[in-house]
């Protein structure tokens, strides 16, 4: 990256957009480069100003107290006075365009979709964000072993959850090792599994409470994110093998995990 | 009126309170700055509850804020659009359509006395904010005023995060331009 690319990192950094990965990365380039640093100075202190002089406005009282004497929980006192304050306020509705109201209305509807996927996609992202700083630090494992009974084992006391390893060579997947990893604030396993020349980083959290459809696979910044929950635990399988291969191994994952009365 | 005796309706209204009205600080903040003076902004952040609460129905959470500052959003360039039967200069989209587009007004200052901001008073500095063109004033008022993340404000704004990331850049570039030729400033 040139200078001028790292600049519109350095808004991302001082607003902590930045993942633990990236910020590194932007404020390594800083420290050696005398311009951006002086940029990255100057826009921290703006930042402050702005902060210090209180620049967030207070609603006055009268637009509060109108506001809520026009909704229907309103404590009603004079049945007529709100009646009419409804009315008056209908009235001045009355002279929108529809198509205003119409493209509030979309306009809503958008938002509402944004933002329900926003927290699955914020921890998608922070897994792939996790994977790629595995490769990139040259530390993919804590424990290396192609055995599932080292590494389970290997979890115990690091973390309030006990991720289940199983060893998938026979299909295809080779175990190599298990890691700590944080994903969305939380510690995380993370189980790494190769196939041919591509690492799957398998994190292994608890169950986020919210309930979830059925296992998913999606694209995230190039790479493929598979995620299911079962038994009690979210599963996130991040690799760069294409989807069908990413599906394949979770099915053999989460086969390999139900009881053997459940089998066959 | 029908519409008070009814218990469900009553209900519905009391859940809206709870949940928009710890907002209207935020969301009449954004109203100042898109309408530049108090009275349309009372009359913006009016409407904006009145239709996110018709709306409130079809509204599914979590995020509130977002939510109504999108609406008021709305109301605003509406406004704009109604005054002036064209679009308003709330109205931001085909200005810089892609994300990742280069940053030529970044050009670091050369000098390093360049670089000390000048201490600027909070009149001087809203000023300076209402004066951004738009689409730029808003997303610098959701940042640095509202302190929304980003994807909250690509919400908002119904652009996507690398569009945020470069009107942040250069709207932030420009007050400081503006801030640093202020007037009534300690060199």
């Amino acid at each position: 990256m040139n200078c001028a690319q790292y600049r519109n990192l350095i808004h991302a950094l001082i607003d902590d957009e930045l993942d633990a990965g990236h910020a590194a990365e932007v404020e390594a380039h800083v420290s050696t480069c005398a311009d951006c640093t002086a940029e990255l100075e100057a826009l921290r202190a703006m930042r402050a100003a702005m902060a210090d002089a209180g620049l967030k406005e207070r609603a006055p009282a009268h637009l509060r107290s109108r506001i809520e004497a026009a909704l229907p929980s309103a404590p009603r006192r004079a049945g007529g006075a709100l009646g009419s304050l409804i009315a008056s306020w209908r009235d001045f509705l009355g002279g929108l365009t529809v198509g205003t109201a119409l493209s509030a209305a979309v306009a809503a509807t958008l938002v509402i979709a944004v933002i329900h996927g926003d927290a699955t996609q914020r921890v998608n992202e922070e897994a792939v964000a996790a994977h790629v700083r595995s490769l990139q630090a040259g530390h993919l494992t804590d424990v290396q072993t192609s055995d599932q009974h080292t590494v389970k084992p290997w979890f115990n006391g690091k973390l309030d959850l006990a991720p289940p390893v199983v060893d998938l060579t026979a299909q295809g997947f080779t175990l190599i090792g298990g890691r700590l990893d944080y994903i969305d604030g939380e510690a995380a396993a993370s189980i790494v599994y190769r196939r041919r020349n591509h690492v799957i980083n398998l994190f292994v959290t608890r169950h986020a409470g919210a309930e979830r459809g059925g296992a998913k696979t999606e694209t995230v910044h190039g790479f493929n994110v598979r995620s299911w929950t079962q038994n009690g635990l979210d599963f996130r399988a991040v690799s760069d093998i294409n989807a069908s291969e990413l599906d394949e191994f979770g099915q053999k994952f989460m086969t390999a995990l139900e009881p053997p009365s459940a089998r066959s | 009126m029908a519409g008070e005796d009814d218990g469900g309706e009553r209900e519905r209204a009391r859940r809206f309170r709870e949940a928009a009205l710890p907002h209207l600080d935020d969301v009449y903040t954004l109203a100042r700055y898109l309408m530049r003076n108090a009275a349309d902004a009372e009359d913006a952040v009016q409407e904006c509850y009145l239709r996110a609460l018709r709306h409130f129905d079809s509204y599914r959470g979590p995020a509130m804020k977002p939510w109504l500052l999108a609406i008021l959003r709305n109301v605003c360039n509406a406004e704009f659009a109604r005054r002036t039967a064209q679009p308003g200069p709330a109205e931001g989209g085909a200005d810089d359509p892609t994300p990742d587009e280069a940053a030529p007004w970044q050009e670091p200052p050369r000098s390093p006395e360049a670089e000390l901001l000048r201490r600027q008073d909070g009149a001087t500095i809203r000023r300076l904010v209402a004066e951004l063109p738009q689409p730029f004033r808003e997303v610098v008022v959701l940042r640095d005023i509202n302190n929304l993340p980003y994807r909250e404000i690509a919400e908002v704004a119904g652009v996507p995060v690398g569009t945020v990331m470069s009107r942040l850049a250069r709207g932030r570039a420009m007050l400081r331009a503006a801030w640093n030729g202020a007037e009534g400033s300690t060199p």
